[in-house]
């Protein structure tokens, strides 16, 4: 809501300047965003009055006009606007003058003619956006006087961020009420007048939809003058609200829905057929709208209808058959109050906010019908002229007014405050309720434009708001002490991030929705989880693996001269699968460059499959467990098939490790890549440590050369010398991978270190041995391995 | 024929100085074990000078024998002398040979770095865990339901237009705010709870000042005797912690549909402080979060006693708090995720 200063001091004029006043009313929930002037300055900017015009002789464009410009001086002026015409007065810029924009006025030779100034339209003034011409001024201006005087323009406008609850506030009287019981002014009711009928003329009102429509109320005025134009001083303060001057008869609606806070709608006498019909819409009716689009009402929505058909969206927008224009003498004035929920739920569903339905959603008073009527016909008879028929109205249900018990402990024991009682009453009385003292506290009625106040908190809110919330302490809560969870089988996901940025991989925070392309081209087979309303193309679906953002930003930095780049997320990703969605934390990285920086002493290589696993490896030991994982070898459609494997906890698949498969590289300009990506979940537990008594005997180390077949996995010879060796085995260590001379090609030699312990006994010599051996033999009868000699 | 008395102690002195002479000559302990050997071994010059006592008159042996075994003593002690000096000397030769420049950089010292968001969700944990608040969390594709209903948010209502919600469908969503997770632990938990719930939010809004995907925390703590001016309090002590300064705070009305009364929380500007700059306007203000006492409505949901239990929640941005900290000017950094950017989180 943005209104003029000027307009709500007549309103409520307490002593405060605007911005100590937009201080007061920030700190009572009605926050002024800006304070801003209403126009720039505008020194020597006075009223002229076109004497007359004359052709310019050559440019043909240009008259050249005779203005007035007070105290009896007369200034020859050239002028390109379509409107200017001998005895209008308009604003008139003598030279010295500087307009918004540093345009300097001064005396000029314009094609040959002498110009000592310029007749100016609203925009060059800084006034509106309107420059089509002059800025029309009232035939009472006095000529000469400064504009900024005759158009009182020594004033700021407040934009204040009205919450949604507060639709009462979306009006110059209702922040007046605001003012006045936050600050103690007199509150001054501007409009009180009632205009007593001088016609019969009549439109019967038929209210169906009484659901809809609590209340409906209407009046003819006929015997319009359609040459009548809209003052100024309206014309200005509907500027400085930010609407549009459109005609005195949709300017009066406009201004008193401002003033009151109720939108208004003036129909064209002459073009409605029969009595007004306020229903819900049936199938397929259809209307064309003042902005000029034709629309079909949506079923169940309110429509205003006469004997043809709908005549207007209620509450939201009217139509073009029924508008008012140019030509209009006589109106059919509408001052209704709708449901909020329905006029919210159908303008929501057009997708049309306008000045009314953002009131009527909010809620308008109930009671401030009838007073709008009048206002409104009393600016319009002012302006147009006319004879006002009597007003007819229509109830639908309303709901009754709420009776609130307000229990001063119940007050108390939320604000955490003890109040005076007559603090209270004040503060609820300001706000217009109704306060009776009861036992132990008050019943309490608010007025009927606070429909937001319902229950119990909604007063000790209202109290609070009044009295300031600086008033209310602020205090630490002592509570029992209660001990934190300390469960230590819990990683904890801070733990996992912590090893892999000392692993040197950077974090990110990649979006949560991606380009379904490039999903796609990860697991064709994954389906997605997709927006109905995604904010553009590729954020259109759920990621259902953090590789796409990944792979995105790798691709994003090594576009920014990065060659080295280690990343990783942990983020939930969103699968589907049989109409079920699987949402789920998990950990995923990439990794692309160089293996390690470059470094001096030390050779350069790209980063490996083996690079990576080791920072997997280092992840899974976090959890004491990192023998019950396995990595197999698998083909995923986004890895290379000889390079990647599924990552098995126990029986579980949970996770994925192996470089980018080269026909993506070139899709994500990214290089080789090494990806990985692991369930929270299977980090998430970690053993709690049991001690094994330390043997006191001395360990034996072996080590052994195999030499096996190259699809003889490591871990299969790993998995057979662990079973034969038994429980002597204390570690085994795989410490060489050896191919070329003295290998025959598709073999390899894998180098084992076994350290053999016993717990009770020192190990002698010869069990040594044969345990070896044994392990020697088991390997070339299961294996095909042999001893490299 | 025996040399005279004389003559054998000149030759004793002369082997001592020439030997002497050798040794300090020598460049290493091998030249001294060759002296040895030479002078003092089985066959040695002095050693045969000593074989040559027995030659002289009897009354002359003990005193021969004596200057003898004195020049041995003298020679023995100064080619050790001599030994351990070269043994220094190689030792200082080594040492010198094996220095490095120790300013030379040492290997793979790079790490990585938390984004900053995660480094000010940690914090802000801290504080808040400090205090005995409990961590909680829920979905991010959330239903109609938790994010709305239950939260005294029907249909229809206007506050609904301001969460720019993404849809899956009629009942699923992408959740506008964290306040769904309060609502669901309330669910299952009873009174009292103190909890936080950080974590991921989305709105249908991209410019300048807004990005689809950020971060809030809610918190919610719910008792026998909560009260407003608890949420003051512990509001208050939150931004001083997380600002590590002591700064203004100010509570004002404001509207939420699950909290009554609601308060916005502002905080004197922490980049011009309160002087007046872009990032607060010129008021001197920023608006760092939302909060209120817990809506009769929302306990009804989740089948809490409103009458028994009060309780206060609060959101707070966490993009807003990390801009304010770390004095970043663009929102949008945070999820281009430009290396440049982030490796500045170290």
């Amino acid at each position: 809501m943005k209104l003029s200063y000027q307009w709500l001091r007549e309103w409520a004029s307490p002593r405060l300047d605007a911005r100590a006043l937009a201080e007061r009313l920030t700190l009572a929930g009605l926050e002024v965003g800006a304070i801003e002037p209403v126009a720039p300055p505008l020194e020597n900017v006075v009223v002229g009055k076109v004497r007359s015009t004359s052709a310019h002789p050559t440019a043909e464009r240009l008259m050249i006009c005779e203005v007035e410009a007070g105290r009896g001086k007369t200034v020859q002026v050239a002028c390109g606007a379509p409107n200017v015409a001998a005895g209008m007065k308009a604003p008139l810029a003598l030279p010295g003058a500087v307009l918004p924009g540093e345009r300097r006025i001064e005396a000029a030779n314009i094609q040959g003619i002498d110009s000592s100034g310029m007749l100016c339209s609203a925009a060059e003034l800084g006034l509106g956006d309107d420059a089509s011409g002059l800025l029309v001024l009232d035939a009472s201006a006095r000529v000469g006087a400064p504009l900024a005087e005759v158009l009182r323009l020594d004033d700021v406008t407040l934009e204040i961020d009205v919450t949604p609850n507060r639709g009462d506030c979306l009006s110059v009287a209702g922040i007046a009420r605001e003012v006045a019981a936050l600050t103690g002014a007199r509150l001054n009711v501007v409009t009180k007048r009632k205009i007593a009928a001088k016609a019969r003329k009549r439109i019967a009102v038929k209210l169906i939809a009484k659901n809809e429509c609590p209340h409906y109320a209407g009046r003819v005025v006929q015997g319009l003058d359609p040459r009548a134009t809209t003052p100024m001083w309206m014309r200005e303060r509907l500027r400085r609200s930010g609407l549009r001057s459109l005609g005195p008869m949709v300017d009066v609606t406009n201004y008193v829905m401002l003033e009151l806070g109720q939108p208004m709608h003036a129909f064209d006498l002459d073009k409605l057929r029969g009595s007004i019909l306020v229903r819900t819409a049936r199938e397929n009716e259809s209307l064309v709208l003042l902005d000029g689009r034709t629309l079909t009402a949506p079923a169940g929505s309110l429509i205003i209808a006469d004997d043809r058909g709908p005549i207007a969206l209620a509450g939201i927008m009217g139509g073009q058959d029924t508008a008012v224009g140019d030509q209009t003498r006589a109106v059919f004035l509408e001052s209704a109050c709708f449901d909020p929920a329905t006029i919210a739920q159908h303008a929501r569903a057009l997708g049309i906010q306008t000045e009314s339905s953002q009131r009527f959603e909010r809620g308008v008073d109930p009671e401030l019908q009838v007073r709008a009527l009048e206002r409104a016909t009393e600016l319009l008879l002012a302006i147009s002229g006319g004879t006002p028929g009597p007003i007819v109205e229509a109830r639908g249900k309303r709901e009754p007014r709420a009776n609130i018990t307000l229990r001063r402990a119940r007050l108390e024991r939320v604000l955490g405050s003890v109040l005076p009682v007559g603090k209270v009453e004040r503060a609820l009385k300001a706000l217009g309720m109704q306060v009776r003292k009861t036992a132990d506290g008050w019943q309490v009625v608010p007025p009927s434009y606070r429909f937001d106040v319902r229950i119990e908190a909604d007063l000790i809110e209202e109290v609070a708001r009044v009295i300031g919330y600086s008033s209310i302490p602020a205090r630490l809560p002592s509570v029992p002490m209660t001990a934190s969870d300390a469960s230590e089988s819990r990683l904890e996901p801070k733990r996992l991030r912590a090893l892999l940025v000392d692993r040197d991989y950077q974090e990110v925070i990649t979006y949560s929705f991606v380009d379904p392309g490039l999903q796609q081209c990860i697991d064709p087979t994954m389906p997605s989880l997709a927006l109905a309303n995604p904010i553009s193309a590729d954020m259109a679906v759920m990621r259902a693996t953090l590789w796409p953002g990944l792979l995105q930003t790798l691709r994003y930095n090594r576009n920014r001269q990065q060659s080295r780049i280690r990343i990783f997320e942990l983020g939930h990703r969103f699968r589907l699968g049989n109409d079920t969605l699987l949402e789920e934390p998990v950990i995923a990285g990439v990794a692309s460059g160089a293996a390690s920086e470059k470094q001096w002493g030390v050779a350069e290589r790209e980063v490996d499959y083996y690079d990576i696993k080791g920072d997997i490896e280092a992840l899974l030991a976090l959890t004491g467990r990192s023998d019950e994982f396995r990595f197999v070898a698998a083909a995923h459609p986004a890895l290379h098939p000889g390079q990647s494997a599924a990552i098995y906890f126990a029986k579980d698949h949970v996770g994925w490790l192996g470089s980018l498969h080269p026909a993506l590289q070139a899709r994500f300009e990214s290089g080789p890549a090494i990806l990985f990506e692991i369930t929270l979940a299977a980090l998430s537990q970690r053993s709690v440590p049991v001690f094994a008594e330390i043997s006191r005997f001395p360990a034996i180390r072996r080590d052994l050369a195999i030499v096996v077949s190259e699809d003889t996995t490591a871990e299969k010879i790993i998995d057979l010398v662990r079973k034969v060796a038994g429980n002597l085995l204390v570690n085994l260590q795989l410490f060489d991978v050896y191919r070329g001379e003295g290998i025959d090609s598709g073999r390899k030699s894998l180098a084992l270190g076994l350290t053999l312990q016993h717990s009770s006994r020192t190990l002698r010599e010869a069990e040594v041995d044969a345990l070896i051996t044994q392990v020697i033999s088991s390997l070339r009868d299961e294996l095909g391995g042999k001893l490299r000699q | 024929m025996a040399d005279t008395i004389e003559s054998v102690q000149q030759q004793l002195a002369r082997l001592l100085a020439e030997a002497e002479a050798a040794a300090a000559n020598a460049t290493d302990v091998n030249g001294i074990e060759d002296l040895r050997v030479r002078y003092l071994g089985k066959k040695g010059l002095l050693t045969e000078q000593l074989k040559q006592v027995g030659t002289l008159a009897p009354e002359d042996r003990p005193r021969v024998g004596k200057w003898v075994n004195e020049t041995k003593d003298k020679l023995t002690e100064r080619l050790s002398v001599r030994k351990a000096e070269l043994e220094a000397k190689a030792q200082d030769t080594k040492l010198a040979r094996e220095r490095i420049d120790v300013t030379l950089p040492g290997r793979a010292a790079a790490i990585g770095g938390l984004h900053p968001i995660t480094r000010t969700l940690d914090r802000l944990e801290q504080i808040f865990v400090g205090m005995g608040f409990a961590v909680a969390d829920g979905p991010e594709v959330e239903d109609d339901y938790h994010n709305f209903e239950a939260l005294n948010i029907p249909a229809h209502h206007p506050s609904r237009a301001m969460h720019d919600t993404f849809y899956f469908d009629a009942h699923r969503l992408l959740r506008t705010h964290t306040s769904p997770v309060q609502v669901r632990y309330m669910e299952s938990h009873r009174p009292p709870l103190r909890i936080i719930a950080p974590g991921r939010v989305y709105r249908n809004d991209s410019d300048i000042t807004h990005t689809p995907m950020f971060h809030q925390i809610e918190g919610l703590m719910v008792a026998e005797h909560v009260t407003f001016a608890d949420l003051k309090g512990v509001l208050t002590e939150f931004l001083n912690r997380f600002f590590e300064r002591e700064l203004a705070v100010r509570f004002r009305p404001s509207y939420f549909p699950f909290t009554e009364p609601s308060a916005e929380v502002d905080i004197s500007c922490v980049i011009c402080g309160a002087k007046g700059c872009r990032v607060c306007k010129n008021t001197g203000w920023l608006e760092v979060l939302g909060s209120g006492m817990v809506h009769p409505a929302v306990f009804r949901h989740v089948n809490i006693d409103s009458e028994r239990y009060t309780g206060f929640a609060f959101g707070l941005g966490v993009e807003r708090l990390a801009m304010l900290r770390y004095a970043v000017t663009d929102l949008r950094l945070f999820y281009e995720n430009d290396l440049r950017f982030l490796q500045q989180f170290k």
